[in-house]
């Protein structure tokens, strides 16, 4: 899915990387929790999340991830739009909850990310 | 050997992770990339994060050496009064603070563990906490 049709799904209002809007996503993931983020996630993902603190940026740094979309309408600090310019970022906010906006998209065909460990987990069952 | 170091603060919100970006970047430089430079990245800035969050403040070094990459985080205290409980997912004596920044939910050394090919953790109460983590170069844990 490109990120313009995700923009389309969630009538959402770009932050910033208005001109990557063609790149393709495959897949999404959908916490608050930055740790949860890197313990579980293994793609260049999407990140739908509340929380709007820097750590979300060092987060997609660290897992290369490329489009975050802040949900319920929030917008970060003007210092972290910056910041998420300069990491190339593509930067969404949708005035929806996190739970529609996760709903809409997966409506829309997008799936979620493979997570890292399922393999472990299936042993441990 | 190539090894570098960095000093990280008890509390310092605004810094914490820099570490580690600085770190993935410089191993990105030297070639090294794929699931192992993810594995590292993801255990640095937890490491980091708990220095952060828990220790009086401590350093952060990487060592590449030969085959393994060593990932060593060594801190001034308090320490872990019982390592089994920090061990494990879920536990966590995080604060509020932390919490809010979207950690202190008891990932952290799990999740280091389960990123590194070797790992060791040393803690005494008063004193301090180590812990190195060791990454095998082309192969190991999830390769």
């Amino acid at each position: 899915m490109t990120i313009e049709k995700i923009v389309s799904i969630l009538d959402a209002r770009v932050l910033c990387g208005e001109d990557k809007l063609s790149l393709v996503v495959k897949s999404a993931c959908c916490s608050d929790l930055m740790s949860d983020v890197l313990a579980f996630v293994n793609e260049k993902t999407l990140l739908l999340t509340g929380l709007t603190n820097m750590h979300v940026l060092r987060t997609a740094e660290i897992l290369d991830l490329k489009c975050i979309i802040f949900a319920r309408g929030k917008v970060p600090s003007d210092e972290i739009i910056e910041r998420a310019k300069q990491m190339n970022l593509v930067v969404l906010t949708a005035n929806k909850t996190m739970f529609t906006c996760a709903g809409l998209l997966y409506e829309g065909g997008l799936r979620g990310a493979a997570m890292t460990w399922d393999e472990e987990k299936e042993e441990v069952k | 050997m190539i090894a570098e170091s960095f000093s990280v603060e008890k509390g310092d919100y605004l810094r914490a992770g820099e570490a580690s970006t600085k770190m993935k970047n410089m191993l990105k430089k030297l070639g090294i990339g794929g699931s192992v430079l993810r594995r590292i990245s993801v255990a640095a800035y937890e490491v980091e994060m708990n220095l952060v969050i828990h220790s009086f403040g401590g350093t952060l070094s990487i060592n590449v050496d030969g085959d393994y990459i060593w990932l060593i985080s060594e801190d001034i205290g308090p320490g872990i009064p019982n390592i089994e409980n920090a061990m494990r997912e879920g536990y966590s004596t995080a604060d509020e603070v932390a919490q809010g920044m979207g950690f202190g939910a008891g990932m952290g050394i799990p999740n280091m563990k389960r990123n590194a090919d070797i790992f060791n953790i040393e803690s005494e109460l008063n004193k301090g906490t180590k812990i190195s983590m060791g990454f095998l170069l082309g192969g190991g844990n999830g390769e």
